[in-house]
């Protein structure tokens, strides 16, 4: 059991970068242009959306990673 | 750098007396009050006082005050205001049972000083990749990492002297981790966060001999919450955190909804005979952290809390791996 913790907290951890990554690389290079000063709004609201989008996957993945490694326990 | 070595001797210091000093005052303050309630994981009828909050915060705003006049940072005033205010609100929901609405909303709005004083950074750096900029977004952040943090430390006080405890070890790692970030002066005000931590888990530790209640979790989230955006180091305080986040994810998801400990029927871990704590096979209570290390046999309070330090340990090593990799870009 108690590996089965450290083994889902270092899951956690390696899902964090990755997941860092990919939000990195797709939200990094978000810029708009053609809407003068609400360039600067516009571009943040698709940057959210797509980080709401990043979170949910993320708890889904790690939703289905504490269903595989506790399986056994979480069946008490 | 050495001017700062003095500032954090003089902080740490009355951080760490104040707490120490304050607390069996309190502690006779509020038995004589009978302001006490049932330590549910001991044989006898034990009753033990609470809250701890008033030296907890005694303790933080005293060191940090000093602080303030040797930096005069507004990060500084940002630490004291929503740490501060998180402790008010967790000294009404400790007099008054307020519903599940109540710590959430009220600790984002205790957030706001943070953003009015313009003491945060709004690049989210990450480990290996760098930073993204995210203007609007990391507003939302910070109104919502205070609620978060707040309610991640609240959730795992479950125990004698785990939630104290865990705090020495996440916030310690917290200012090594700013420390190896090169990010000096927050890592100095982080400091006092340590020690008011260590000073309360004497008191704390198992047997207790008082309760932090919600107005000392609380504090404790809240400034290790402002710390870890003044700092910029949201991703790394996270990592830090991760066995209450766990917690407190296992606990949402079983659940489904945002609902107060005390309204959950199920109970999630009962007593052998020998008072043990074990788990349930309750199909109605939440999973929790403390359950799913009892799923594998029984085990004393005492060995329950240091299985929660060993995977704080654990989290707090990858946590200062993760402050490594902040230096590394791929």
């Amino acid at each position: 059991m108690k590996s089965g913790l450290y083994g889902f907290l270092f899951a956690m951890w390696l899902l964090i970068i990755i997941g860092g990554g990919i939000v990195v690389t797709l939200l990094g290079p978000i810029s708009i242009s053609g809407y003068g000063e609400s360039n600067w709004f516009i571009g943040s609201i698709i940057k959210g959306i797509i980080a709401i989008i990043l979170v949910i996957i993320w708890i889904l993945i790690l939703s289905k990673l504490k269903n595989w490694i506790f399986k056994k326990e979480l069946k008490i | 750098m050495i001017e700062l070595v003095i500032p954090a001797i003089i902080s740490c210091t009355l951080a760490f007396f104040i707490v120490f000093f304050i607390t069996p005052p309190l502690i006779k303050i509020l038995a004589k009050k009978n302001y006490t309630v049932k330590d549910m994981n001991k044989k006898e009828n034990v009753m033990i006082v609470r809250p701890g909050g008033p030296s907890i915060i005694l303790g933080i705003v005293v060191s940090e005050l000093v602080l303030y006049g040797f930096f005069q940072l507004n990060e500084i005033l940002a630490i004291i205001i929503t740490t501060t205010a998180a402790f008010l609100i967790g000294y009404v929901d400790d007099r008054k049972v307020m519903g599940g609405w109540f710590k959430p909303v009220t600790l984002a709005i205790a957030a706001l000083p943070i953003i009015l004083l313009g003491a945060y950074d709004s690049d989210l750096a990450f480990p290996l990749f760098g930073d993204v900029q995210i203007p609007l977004l990391y507003l939302g952040l910070i109104i919502f990492m205070i609620p978060i943090t707040g309610n991640t430390i609240n959730s795992i006080d479950v125990l004698n002297g785990v939630s104290s405890g865990f705090m020495v070890i996440a916030s310690f790692t917290l200012s090594i981790c700013l420390f190896i970030l090169q990010n000096y002066e927050i890592a100095i005000l982080s400091l006092p966060l340590g020690f008011v931590s260590l000073a309360f888990y004497k008191y704390h530790k198992i047997p207790s001999k008082i309760f932090p209640g919600d107005s000392g979790a609380l504090t404790f989230g809240a400034m290790y919450g402002v710390i870890a955006i003044v700092g910029g180091v949201e991703i790394i305080a996270a990592i830090a955190l991760l066995p209450a986040v766990i917690n407190s994810f296992l606990f949402l998801s079983s659940v489904k909804r945002v609902v107060e400990h005390r309204q959950i029927k199920g109970k999630p871990v009962e007593h052998t005979d020998d008072f043990k704590l074990k788990a349930t096979n309750d199909k109605t209570a939440p999973v929790t952290l403390v359950r799913l290390i009892l799923s594998g046999g029984p085990l004393s309070e005492k060995q329950v809390g240091f299985v929660i330090f060993k995977l704080t340990i654990f989290s707090g090593i990858l946590a200062i791996i993760t402050a490594f990799l902040m230096g590394v870009s791929i």
